[in-house]
């Protein structure tokens, strides 16, 4: 019953993934983006990775779509025709979009022939606590403080960056 | 009481955003299906608190709007990594209570550099 679910998802996963890039207008873009991350929530769910889903679902379909909605709106939608791109573009997409599907499928492949006899990657899939939120906060608060730590200090020089680049002086004005 | 760690558990989650779904979906398809349809051209203008319609939804908008967001979006991951705390608050104790304070500190830093410089004042 799983491996079904996981293709009826796999399916509307791609589904709207195309149609992100084949929408017209670029709002519905957007809304079809949502639904994309919302079928790799379930993904995250069928993995057992709840944490994951849980952020997935409030940061990224919440927080980050409405930063690309906001986006779109400071962005000048007026023009009706987006301008063609030319022919050497077009190829240097294809070329860099085939290079990332080769090493995707590398390392997928390294992954897979690795995996039998690697005593490691064996305990991850036995222990299905793995994704679960309690597991991963024993563990960031144990052995990966420091970083979790430091990433206060991302999340405040990110602020400051925001705040910098946006606020206008006050001195301008007046 | 042990968390549940089942893919299944989710189940009762999907079941209900379906009945939430198709609840708005299937009212909206009745109504539009069986309510009466006389379409004038004074029916059709998009309509807002009786004001006329003036030019172009579609102009950019002034930054404060996203500088709202994205700091909207940075206090959101703050809170995030409030759950696996709260989740073994009990039996971090009073370190991971410091730890978590550290954190949090360090955003208050943020957040009272954003009060100072005004970024949320509407001017």
């Amino acid at each position: 019953m799983n491996i079904s679910v996981f293709y009826l998802i796999a399916f509307l996963s791609v589904f709207f993934s195309l149609m992100v890039i084949f929408a017209k207008n670029p709002v519905h873009s957007v809304i079809y983006l949502i639904i994309t991350f919302f079928t790799f929530t379930i993904h995250y769910i069928l993995l057992n990775a709840q944490f994951l889903a849980i952020v997935n679902f409030i940061v990224y379909m919440g927080a980050i779509m409405v930063l690309f909605l906001f986006v779109l709106m400071l962005l000048n939608l007026n023009k009706e025709t987006e301008p063609v791109k030319s022919l050497l573009v077009k190829l240097a997409g294809v070329i860099a979009g085939m290079c990332l599907l080769v090493v995707l499928a590398g390392s997928l492949k390294a992954i897979s022939t690795s995996a039998k006899g690697n005593p490691s990657t064996q305990e991850v899939v036995q222990n299905l606590d793995l994704g679960t939120v309690k597991y991963l906060g024993k563990v960031l608060f144990a052995d990966f403080l420091l970083p979790f730590e430091v990433s206060s200090i991302l999340l405040l020089s990110a602020m400051v960056g925001a705040v910098l680049l946006a606020k206008r002086e006050k001195t301008e004005i007046s | 009481m042990e968390a549940q760690s089942s893919a299944v558990n989710y189940l009762p989650i999907i079941f209900q955003m379906l009945v939430a779904i198709g609840f708005v979906v299937g009212t909206m398809f009745v109504t539009h299906l069986i309510g009466p349809k006389r379409k004038t051209k004074d029916k059709l203008t998009p309509f807002e608190s009786g004001i006329e319609v003036v030019g172009n939804a579609r102009q950019p908008f002034s930054i404060k709007y996203f500088l709202v967001a994205i700091l909207f979006v940075l206090f959101d991951v703050e809170v995030i990594f409030m759950y696996p705390w709260a989740v073994n608050f009990r039996e971090f104790g009073w370190q991971g209570l410091i730890e978590m304070f550290i954190f949090m500190g360090t955003l208050l830093l943020g957040f009272i550099y954003i009060i100072k410089k005004r970024a949320l004042d509407w001017d």
